[in-house]
Parts: C-alpha cells; structure tokens; sequence
C-alpha cells in the first residue's frame, strides 16, 4: 500500500513533465494539423539550457535554491522558445500548404539536426547534476518502508500547474488565444478576418516550446541527467500522451500525460523496467486503434 | 530567361532593397546569438571532482553568428537578383523525364559493370553493397509510402524481422542462406500482415506514428529478449552466404568456389558476389513494382492514395488492397535483412533504430514518391553523401539532418514529382505533380 | 415493368439524439429513374448514404432485387455494396485526379480484373488469362469514354479536366462497375444548362441501356424533366412519392418548398 502510494505520487509528478510536453504537440497539431516531430527535442534543449544556467549560477555563486531555480525556468523558457520560433521559421514555414509528407520529413531532419547540434556543442557523455532541492516530506512510514513527497516533487507539481494556469488563460481569455482557437477552426477564414496567421502559428510554436522547456528544467531538477538523446523518448511518449487525450485538446494532454505517467511508473514498479517503453508504446498502439479520438477529443466525421 | 533581366534591373533597385535586407540580415544575427550564447557558448564538462565546471567558447559564437548574418544577406541578394521567376516545372520535369530514360540504363549498365571497372576495389564494392541495400529499402518502402500513400516510420522493423530470421534460423537450426532467404522474407511479410491489420485505418500522421512505436517495441524486445537474440549483444557468427553450396574459402580445395572455378582463391569474390547478390535482389523488388504498378493490385494502391472513399463506392476492398502493399513492402525490408545479417555476419539492434527508418523514408520522398529511378538516385546521393562526408565524424549526423531540411524546402515534391499513366490508348504522357495526391491513410 | 429494382422498409437513421431519416419507405422500380428531393436538411444525403453503404441503417431493411433472390444491402460491409450491383457518384466530385481518364475507369473494374489476374499472381507472371482479361476491361472503358463524350481525353489527368467532364468521367467510373442501379448525388451541381441538358440526356440513355438510377437532386428542371418517380423528404419523413405531375401538385411539397424551407 505504501509502496502503491510512493508510486502514484512519482508516476504524477513524471505525469506532469509529459503533459507539459504534450500540450506543444496537441497545440501545434490543432493548429497547423502536423506531427511536430522535433517537439521532443525542443525539450531536450530546454533540459540543456536550465542546465547551463543552473550550472553558471551556483558555480558562479550568484544564487542558490529556489531563486535560482526561477531564474533557470525564465532563461529556459526564453531561449528555447527562441528555438521553437527559429524551427518553425526554417523547417515548417516555407512548407505551409505544400505536400502533407514534406514538413513530417522536414520535422525528423530538424529533429536529427537538434540533436547532433547538442552534441557537437555539448558533448555526447551525460551530464550529472547535482540535486539542487534534496529533501523532502515523510508522508507515511509502513513497517521499513517511507513514503516521501520530495520536494523537487512538489515543485513540479505547483509548477507545472502556475505554468498551465497562466497558459489556460492565455488561450481562452485572450485576443491571441481566440486567433489561436480561429485558426485551428479554419485557418483560410481566420486569414481573410484580419488574423495574421503566420504570426498565430509562429506564437503557438513559442508557447509550446516554453512550455516543453519548463518541462525540460523540471526533468533536469527531478532526475538530475541528462544527455543529447533524451527527446525521442519523452517526445514520443508526449506525443502519446497528447493522442491518448485526444489530440487538439489542452486539457486532454495533460489528463494523457498524467496517465502515462501513472501507467510508466506502475509498470516500472510492478512488472518490468525493461519493458516500460514497450508499455507507452503499447498505449499508443491500443489508443489510436479503438480510440483513436482519444478520451477528451472530438471525433471526427469525414463527410461523404 | 528572366534572370537575366531581373539582374539587369536589380542594379537600379538595389538601395531600396539593400538596406531592409541589411536589418533583416541584423535580426537574423541577433536571433542567432540568442540561439548560441547558451548552447554553443557556455560548454558544460564533467570536471575534476565529478561536478559540472563551464567553460566559455565565445570565438565559436561569433563565428556562428557571422555565418547566420552572412547567409541570410546571401540568401536574400541570391533572391533579389533571381526576382520571382518561378522555374517552369512541367518544363523542367519534362526534360527531367528525358534525362530519366537515358540515365537509368546509364546507371543500370554501370551497377552491373562496377566490379570489372579498373579502380574498383574493396571499398568501392562495399559502398556499392550499401548503396544497393539501400536501393533496395527503398524500392520496397516505395511500394506503401509511394503507391499506396501509407506513411510507415517504423519500416526498419521488417529489416529487422528479416535480418534475425536469418541470423537465428540459420544459427539454431543450421538453414541454409538460400532457405532462410524466402522464409526471411515471409515471415517479415507475416508481422507486416500482423502490425498492419489493426492499425491501417488509421489516418496518415496517427499511422506513422504508430508504425514508430511498432518498430521501437521489435527493438526493445530484441533487446531484452536475450535468452533468443542475445540482447545488446546480438547474434555473433552468422554463416557467410555461399556460391550456392560452394563455400568463399582462401584454402582453394576443390569444394571451394575457387577450387570449383579453377581460380586464385581470393576474398574479393565473396564481395564481388555479394554485390551481384544484393543488385539482383533490389532489380526483383524494381521489377516486381513496376509490373505490380500495371497491373489491377498496383493500380488500386494508387487509387487509394488518390482517394480512398471513391476505392469503397467501387468495390475495392480497402483493408486487403492496403494490407498487400504493406505486406509486399515488408517482405522485400525482410529480405533485404537477411542479406544484411549474411553480410554482416553479425547483427544487434543497434543497427535497427529509429534513424534507419527515417533515412529509407527520406530516401523515397526524396526521390519522388513512386519514381523508382529517382529513388535509386536519392539513395546514391544520400548514402554516397554520407560516406563522402564521413571525415565529419560527429558533424556528419548534423549536416545530413540540415540536408534533409533544405532539400525538402527546395523540393518538396523530390526529384521526380511527375506521374507515369499505367496505361494509354495513345502515348502516355507525363502527369504533372500538381494533380497527383499522396495519399491520407 | 412493375418489377422492384430497390426497396426501403422503414428505413431509420439516428444520430445521437438526431433522427436524420425517419422510418422512411419506398420503393425504386427497376429500369426507372427515381429521384429523392427535399430541401436542405430533410435527409436526402443521409439516405443517399445508407443505400451506398456509407452509413449503417439504425433500423429498416433496403432490398436489392439483382437477379432472384434480394440482397439485404444493409447488412453488406461497404465494398461489397458495389459489388452487389449499387454505383454510387459523388456531390463534390471524387474522382482519382492524378491518374488518366482511362486509369480511372479501369480501377472501377478491380474486383473482376483481379478475379481474371488470380489475385495478382497471374498478372505477375503474365498469365494469358489477365491479357484477355485487361482488353476486355479496356474495350469497356472506352464504351463508356465514348458514351460520355471523353473519349479525346483518355490519356489526360481526371484532375486536369474542366468540371462538366469531370461530372461526366464519374458516372462512366461508376457505370463501369457494372451496376444495376446506379446512384447519383447531385449530379447537375455546377453545370450550366446545356451541360444540365446533356447530362439529362446521358442520364436517359443509361436508363435505356438497362440500368435503374437512383438521384437526388436540387434542380428541379432536371428532376421534373428525367424523372419516371419522384419521393419527397422533409425534416426525415417521407411526404409525397409519386410521378412527377402528382408530385408537383402535391399540396405538401409546395409547403415544404416554400414554406418551412426558407426557413432553414
């Protein structure tokens, strides 16, 4: 029992980190209706960027704990959304309206690109960190085992849910949220109604990636390494997430991304590590056959 | 041409256009500096006392945000003098087409020529073995992708299937290559059959994207599934094929294939014979598709990629018609896996990730989805390209992503857009690409 | 003549808490033309689709008589609706456009092209079965090319056509399935009045040849014009079914038409 409840409060905090990631991926399907494939390795540079100004902070001895760690989400934030912007600007803009294999193809290259300019300028060995928030809350205490609420755990979660506050009321109660909402409805009308499109999709991109940075930062602090390669599979298990949600659906990423969260981590707990990737992409397999508008999506009807 | 006059004129627009391009120039740089400062700039080593020490790198960004303003002012002088002459595409893929009759026995003649050319050595031969394996992958991912518009990202599984149904038929149980070689084939063709029943409704990105997480789980199972494929490890001392029972030995007995032939035993001719082994393999994929593309099969995979609600109002039973071509495509992976183990010798799933996929993919769409020669060309450039950069080491991985990305902004129809009729009561014409569709499922 | 080619038995289709079609029937007679009219949203489409396999029937039956016996079209997979003898066309046109004119009327003749290839393994290896089978299935797209005036454009992309032809190129693809009721979705959307009146004519002339039609259609000249019956829907309820003449006097319809329609 105390083992179950030490398992569900690690698999809501990994929960949360994917459906940071998997809302860039619903946000941008919704909108311009493509994979985005480097999406997981937008976050992966996310993790580089928290990490090198974390590095530069505490070693430098400007600050340290909880200061540092909000200045190492802005700069995150700001960098990789740059990124985010730069990607959609080099890789997917040229091919707007092209042929629908072309930016998937585009997308993987700019993937590969992201990853092995990581590693030429990072190189390939994973980087430690140190824990910058050790500690945590006894929850309970059965026989030998403790049940703790680290407090890294903690701040993943009440981040991850000021971050999906500010974003909730970004994209419904403001103007750009409601071009970001029209465009996804109907891109050609937005256009003619005066919505500079190029624009929506080039501030979804920012958004997204901001978001998958915040949750880069947060896996860096939680797990304490990372290396050029970790974007596949975070990506790919976000891009599950965002499906298993159904995709286009905000609050539906972040419901999917807890859930694979929750079932990674059970898994991992109860069956078998080795394994565990087999059991996200199973999901994803089991989804999209019976399911395959996912649990808050839309079906949806082609007419005839 | 238009060129010409656009240059003529661009003198006379050049203040106007000089100073805005300057900014835009200025903007770019600025944004690459933000993309630098932290990645390139600021270079985290693991240091002395285990900890992350950094160490700054500023020449490096400068240099990178030189490139960034200088490139962009290029691009856009490279777009000012070019003016918005759009280059005559039925034109241009009409005498693309020319070229293409003439190049493909051009290079059909040299593939089969190759190891008689004088210069032609080992290593050559081995390129060309790669290339041709290549060649091959993409003829046959060509079949779903190209024909029947079924976007697979998981292709390199099937390679996969193939390559450890030899490898372990052969280690097990001691099956000869030229066995294993149709039951590699198969059985790839049976987990194409198995993947692709459940999930080949589905709509084209969600099939990709299943189709990944397919070949991820044929990965992470070999991987730890080690009791029968030796996990990481992977399966060691797979035999090396023979001249149909004549064994490639240096020993010359008479039950050699040098000792058969009366020749110098030498170890070029197992390569020699590989080569031929894997040209002859990749020409029965080539010959199969373009007789299937004639015929009523090949013709509803195109009519399926064209439209699949028109296929179900005329009878064509979708879910069959679909699983063929999936089924078709995998056992041509499965096939051209074997041959991989049997040249290799040895095979783990290292050789068998995500990137594989991608490349073969690349390769088709590069080509031109459907044109079987434009493909053979894609995978000589690709392939060639990468080794001839392999100097690059830890570069090359990036300039071949960066190429991936310019070449489908350049060209995002690949090199061969334009579609031939199957048939014609008169001449058959050239289809141009802005009609043909590539398919959504 | 009094033969039934098709017939609807309390035909239902609901969707959600919508009933589209309600508990409509009729039935079609064999070598006539039979139009479904209504205004917009009486569920003409939704009909059109159940008969064509493209939506399931909640309830009711619909009866193909092809030779003795009746065919329960609502219990056929969708592919098999064609093979049963039904051809459907589309309101916005869905033709295969990068493939040729001709291409397009050979795979409307799949299934027994591939039934001749021994599921193309004997095409493969060039049996002389599938060359047979090829020339005849040849000979009959260009019939049908030259009935529909295509003929010059054989070798031209379907998509490259102008939009009449395009109309006219879909319904040899479909009377290349052999059918013996061929369905028609709006099949004069778009075209001018001379176009309308060939099509008039194309339509007739395929009656003729032997093979009922089934149409909805908006515009009433080429209803009123073509038409040996005519069933009216409003608001997913059958109202009037008859000959033409009946059909326009009917109180009902003229209500449905100029009263609750214009609402909509």
């Amino acid at each position: 029992m105390a083992y179950a409840l030490q398992q569900l409060i690690n698999g809501i905090s990994l929960g949360m980190i994917y459906g940071l990631i998997a809302v860039g991926y619903t946000m941008v399907y919704g909108i311009i209706g493509m994979i985005n494939f480097a999406h997981g390795d937008i976050f992966m540079i996310g993790a580089f960027v928290a990490l090198i100004s974390l590095v530069m902070l505490v070693s430098g001895g400007i600050m340290e704990g909880p200061a540092a760690i909000l200045i190492v989400l802005l700069v995150s934030m700001c960098v990789t959304a740059l990124y985010g912007w730069t990607v959609e600007r080099i890789a997917y803009r040229p091919l707007r309206g092209s042929f629908r294999l072309a930016p998937l193809i585009s997308a993987i290259g700019m993937s590969i690109v992201l990853q092995n300019y990581v590693q030429v300028a990072q190189g390939a060995r994973v980087k430690p960190l140190e824990p910058v928030l050790p500690g945590g809350i006894e929850v309970l205490r059965a026989d030998a085992f403790v049940v703790q609420f680290s407090y890294m755990q903690m701040l993943i979660i009440a981040v991850t849910l000021a971050v999906l506050a500010i974003f909730t009321w970004l994209v419904t109660r403001t103007p750009l949220g409601r071009a970001m909402r029209a465009c996804e409805q109907d891109r050609r009308m937005a256009s003619l109604l005066g919505i500079d499109t190029d624009r929506t999709i080039s501030l979804t991109f920012v958004i997204g990636a901001s978001l998958a940075a915040v949750a880069g930062a947060m896996y860096l602090l939680r797990y304490g390494v990372i290396d050029f390669y970790i974007g596949f599979l975070a990506g790919v298990k976000a891009f599950t997430a965002a499906v298993l949600g159904g995709i286009g659906s905000l609050p539906g990423a972040v419901l999917g991304g807890l859930l694979i969260g929750l079932i990674e981590t059970f898994w991992s707990a109860y069956f078998s590590v080795q394994y565990k990737d087999v059991a996200a992409f199973s999901i994803l397999a089991i989804t999209l056959i019976f399911m395959p508008s996912g649990l808050l999506g839309r079906a949806e009807v082609e007419k005839v | 041409m238009s060129g010409g006059a656009a240059a003529a004129v661009a003198p006379a627009q050049r203040p106007a256009v000089a100073v805005p391009a300057l900014k835009d120039a200025l903007l770019t740089a600025l944004v690459a500096f933000g993309l630098f400062v932290p990645i390139v700039g600021l270079r985290t080593d693991v240091g002395a006392n285990g900890g992350l020490v950094l160490r700054q790198r500023w020449g490096d960004v400068a240099v990178l945000v030189g490139l960034a303003f200088a490139g962009r002012l290029l691009m856009l002088a490279w777009r000012a003098v070019r003016g918005d002459a759009k280059p005559a595409t039925a034109a241009r893929t009409a005498l693309l087409r020319k070229a293409g009759t003439f190049v493909a026995p051009v290079l059909l003649a040299l593939a089969v020529l190759l190891p008689f050319i004088p210069g032609t050595g080992r290593y050559e031969l081995d390129l060309g073995i790669l290339v041709l394996t290549y060649v091959m992958l993409g003829w046959g991912l060509n079949i779903v992708v190209g024909l029947a518009g079924l976007l697979d990202l998981g292709y390199v599984a099937f390679y996969a299937v193939g390559a450890y149904a030899y490898a372990l038929l052969a280690t097990i149980f001691g099956l000869s290559f030229w066995i294993c070689l149709p039951l590699a084939g198969i059985l790839a063709a049976f987990w194409g059959v198995l993947l692709g029943f459940p999930v080949l409704r589905l709509r084209g990105d969600y099939l990709a994207i299943v189709t990944l997480a397919f070949g991820e789980i044929i990965r992470v199972v070999l991987l730890n599934w080690v009791s029968l494929t030796g996990g990481p490890n992977g399966v060691t001392g797979i035999p090396r094929p023979t001249f149909f029972g004549l064994p490639f030995s240096m020993s010359g007995e008479p039950g050699t294939f040098a000792g058969f032939f009366g020749i110098e035993p030498s170890p070029v001719h197992r390569v020699i014979f590989l080569y031929y082994l894997i040209l002859a393999l990749a020409l029965l994929t080539n010959w199969v598709s373009i007789r299937l593309r004639r015929q009523p099969l090949g013709r509803a995979w195109e009519a399926l990629r064209e439209d699949e609600i028109a296929c179900r109002a005329l009878g064509i039973n979708i879910t069959t018609t679909k699983l063929t071509a999936f089924a078709l495509g995998a056992m041509f992976a499965g096939i051209a896996g074997s041959f991989f183990a049997t040249r290799q010798g040895f095979i783990s799933p290292e050789s068998f990730t995500f990137i594989e996929s991608a490349i073969i993919l690349a390769i088709v769409v590069l080509g031109g989805m459907g044109s079987q020669i434009g493909i053979a060309i894609a995978a000589l450039v690709m392939i060639g390209g990468f080794e001839v950069f392999r100097d690059l080491d830890e570069y090359r991985m990036l300039v071949f992503g960066g190429a991936m990305v310019l070449i489908m902004v350049a060209r995002p129809r690949g090199l061969v857009g334009s579609r031939t009729p199957t048939v014609a009561l008169g001449t058959r014409r050239a289809i141009g690409a802005e009609h043909v569709a590539e398919g959504r499922g | 003549m009094a033969e039934p080619i098709l017939e609807a038995a309390t035909l239902t289709m609901r969707f959600g808490g919508l009933t589209a079609v309600d508990a409509v029937s009729f039935t079609a007679m064999r070598g006539d033309i039979t139009a479904i009219i209504g205004p917009n949203g009486a569920g003409k489409t939704t009909m059109f689709n159940c008969i064509t396999g493209f939506y399931r029937p909640t309830e009711g039956t619909l009866r193909l008589f092809r030779d003795s016996a009746p065919v329960e079209l609502q219990r056929l997979p969708g592919h098999r609706i064609a093979r049963a003898g039904v051809a459907r066309t589309f309101q916005n046109i869905r033709l295969f456009p990068g493939m040729t004119a001709l291409e397009n009327l050979l795979v409307a003749q799949h299934t027994t092209l591939m039934a001749a290839t021994g599921f193309g393994i004997g095409a493969l290896l060039g049996a002389p079965g599938y060359r047979r089978a090829e020339r005849a299935a040849i000979a009959k797209a260009v019939h049908w090319l030259e009935a529909t005036g295509l003929i010059d454009r054989a070798d031209d992309p379907a998509g490259a056509l102008p939009y009449g032809q395009q109309r006219r190129l879909e319904i040899a693809r479909a009377m290349c399935t052999d059918p013996v009721l061929l369905c028609l979705d709006e099949p004069a959307a778009g075209l001018n009045p001379r176009e309308s009146e060939e099509l008039s004519g194309l339509l007739r002339r395929i009656r003729d040849g032997g093979c009922s039609l089934l149409l909805i259609e908006h515009d009433m000249g080429v209803v009123m014009g073509i038409s040996d019956r005519v069933v009216v829907l409003d608001h997913g309820k059958k109202i009037a079914d008859g000959p033409p003449a009946e059909v326009r006097a009917d109180a009902r319809v003229i209500a449905a038409y100029l009263g609750e329609g214009d609402e909509e």
